[in-house]
């Protein structure tokens, strides 16, 4: 419900981090989280919002340089896809542009 | 219990596209506990709508709830006051419950969001398998408590057939021979010796065969 | 419902195993549409080597030519038909009215079978029926023949009567209760039992092993089934494809060992063996060939069994 109420919010991606698979202190929680992450994606997909939004990757706590990776890759990923549909549609019905619009 | 499983969300798209207002209406009883249609799936379901909603530039209003069950009448009467606001109820309770609340509220359309699927148990965490078929005429004290009705393919009463092999049924590998299973479990219990006599037709008029039906129980009624 | 498995009727079937002689029986598969000719074509291309004709209904539940109304065509030809009837498609009141209608043509054969289920056929999507199993199909014929009743109790001015036949599988899990499941079927009423095809001798005569040693081949005459391979692709077929079904890696073998041009030839000549091998075990009172598509090698199968000629029957 936290990934859908993200994007419903207006969210343009939302990326999920979980410990490395085995590495898991709640022993399967990463597991679970993976499958939920992949039920929302076909949901998204199926509405039209485009499930490629919703990432999940593995990383360690220790793993600072990494999730900096991450973070990047997610953000370029997200910037390429461009705004959410659900965030072009909330700013038409309040009468806004988007940043594009404006630019 | 009932075990559902959700319909496809386009399915339930489809029936709600053209409407102003939806409520999604989930049941805390058997279709929470097999996942299909309680609160969480309520929430899920009624978060998707509105974002589809919100794509296609449309302005309608989805609002979610959860009732006890849809089975018994002082629960669905809990949405009387609500009910109009809505233009479509869209229900996650099994086929009773959606059939109870479109006959309580005749002028208001009531779809159903999951498929009612059979009777049967958790096997393990998301996993539902079916044990009982509903024939009115219980014969699990000769089977060694193994319903051939619910778990033989061919429903038969003198099994098994020419098919089953390994313990499978011959429709699917998945599929365990619901007689080889008796078998089984009488040899377990030393009676053996129901293999040997043929059981007689069964009388199928208790079952849905029958026709509708409907049980009476004189000392509770007011 | 009394367990006498004796009642005559006027199947000649019967009375040529009664006489202590091997049965010979085969099948036509009826066509996939309305040509009648067809079934007569098949039928007289077997009917001077056998002594009845199965006609098979609906096999694998793939919709064909009713095999009622074959079998009244055969029966019109002169030919002994055998109607096999599946608990699959319909409920006691339509079966009731077939055998009634069976035996108002003079057949006076019938194999009760459960049938296959309905996903292996083209109409995946059908309501199955089950209303009775195989078992319970047999004590209804029987009950119709020797009381003279329909199962509800209505006496009946002219009942049918009915060589009631039923299948048997050795080859089905579990083993263990294979001789126990033709023993339940025996008692319900059936007199004559066709097997599933035989590959794996041995297993065979352990089941028969068994039967013998309850005294069921006494009962009810156990005919063995034979159906001849036509190449190493329908061995391998049967072998992995179809439920049911003990193909020995001997036999495949022996198909591989030939050249494709030889398999059919090498297909008739196991199966001329294999009967001529199991007419010597005891409780074996005939043979079922079924030729499936490939009728016309029926005839070459039962003279080279030496079961030709038929015995006449007045």
């Amino acid at each position: 419900m936290h990934l859908m109420t993200a994007m419903e919010e207006g969210a343009d991606g939302v990326f999920v981090a979980g410990c490395l698979e085995g590495d898991c202190h709640y022993q399967a929680g990463n597991l679970r989280a993976k499958k939920r992450v992949a039920y929302v994606r076909e949901i998204l997909d199926k509405i039209g919002v485009g499930g490629e939004r919703v990432a999940m990757y593995n990383l360690s706590a220790g793993q600072g340089p990494r999730f900096a990776e991450i973070a990047r890759e997610m953000t370029e990923k997200i910037r390429a896809l461009g705004p959410s549909p659900i965030r072009i549609a909330k700013r038409k019905a309040a009468g806004r542009p988007t940043t594009e619009e404006a630019a | 219990m009932i075990i559902a499983k959700p319909k496809p969300i386009e399915e339930i798209i489809d029936l709600v596209k053209d409407l102003k207002s939806v409520l999604v209406a989930g049941c805390d009883g058997c279709v929470t506990v097999c996942e299909a249609g309680g609160m969480k799936e309520a929430q899920v379901l009624a978060s998707a709508l509105r974002m589809y909603f919100r794509q296609q530039g449309k302005d309608t209003k989805v609002e979610e709830t959860s009732l006890t069950r849809q089975c018994d009448r002082p629960y669905i009467a809990q949405l009387d006051d609500k009910i109009e606001k809505y233009d479509a109820v869209v229900s996650l309770a099994c086929g009773a419950g959606v059939q109870f609340l479109a006959e309580r509220f005749t002028k208001k359309p009531i779809f159903p969001g999951v498929n009612t699927c059979f009777i049967g148990v958790t096997e393990e965490k998301g996993e539902w398998t079916e044990r009982c078929q509903a024939c009115g005429d219980c014969i699990l004290a000769t089977t060694g408590g193994i319903c051939p009705i619910a778990r033989c393919s061919k429903r038969m009463s003198n099994g098994p057939c020419g098919g089953s092999s390994s313990g499978k049924c011959e429709i699917s590998k998945e599929t365990a021979c619901g007689w080889h299973l008796i078998y089984e479990r009488l040899k377990e219990l030393g009676q053996l010796d129901r293999f040997e006599k043929p059981n007689d037709p069964k009388n199928w008029a208790t079952s849905r065969d029958g026709g509708p039906r409907k049980i009476i129980k004189e000392v509770s009624q007011a | 419902m009394s367990t006498n498995n004796t009642s005559k009727t006027p199947s000649k079937l019967q009375k040529i195993m009664d006489a202590g002689d091997f049965g010979v029986t085969s099948e036509c598969g009826p066509p996939r549409g309305a040509d009648g000719k067809i079934v007569e074509e098949k039928a007289n291309l077997i009917g001077d080597y056998v002594d009845a004709i199965n006609v098979t209904d609906n096999q694998t539940a793939v919709v064909r030519l009713s095999s009622l109304a074959a079998c009244i065509r055969i029966k019109q030809m002169g030919y002994e038909p055998i109607l096999q009837m599946v608990t699959r498609d319909r409920n006691r009141i339509g079966m009731q009215a077939d055998i009634l209608g069976a035996a108002s043509f003079g057949i006076h054969n019938m194999l009760c079978l459960t049938g296959d289920h309905q996903s292996f056929g083209d109409h995946p999507n059908a309501a199955n029926v089950f209303d009775l199993d195989s078992t319970q199909l047999i004590q209804t014929v029987k009950m119709m023949r020797d009381e003279k009743k329909l199962l509800s109790g209505f006496e009946m001015k002219v009942a049918p009567e009915m060589f009631i036949g039923c299948a048997a599988n050795p080859f089905a899990d579990p083993f263990e209760i294979r001789v126990s499941r033709l023993a339940k079927k025996i008692a319900a009423g059936a007199q004559f039992i066709q097997t599933q095809c035989i590959y794996n001798m041995d297993k065979f005569k352990e089941w028969m092993k068994g039967v013998v040693d309850r005294g069921l081949h006494e009962k009810a005459h156990i005919m063995a089934g034979m159906t001849p391979m036509k190449s190493l692709g329908m061995a391998k077929y049967m072998k992995n494809k179809v439920p049911g079904m003990d193909v020995p890696e001997s036999v495949i073998e022996r198909m591989a060992g030939v050249p494709k041009d030889k398999q059919a030839e090498e297909g008739i000549k196991m199966c001329i063996e294999q009967i001529q091998e199991l007419k010597e075990v005891e409780g074996v009172r005939g043979f079922h060939i079924m030729a499936i598509e490939w009728e016309e090698k029926v005839p070459e199968i039962v003279k080279g069994s030496g079961l030709y000629p038929r015995p006449k029957i007045d």
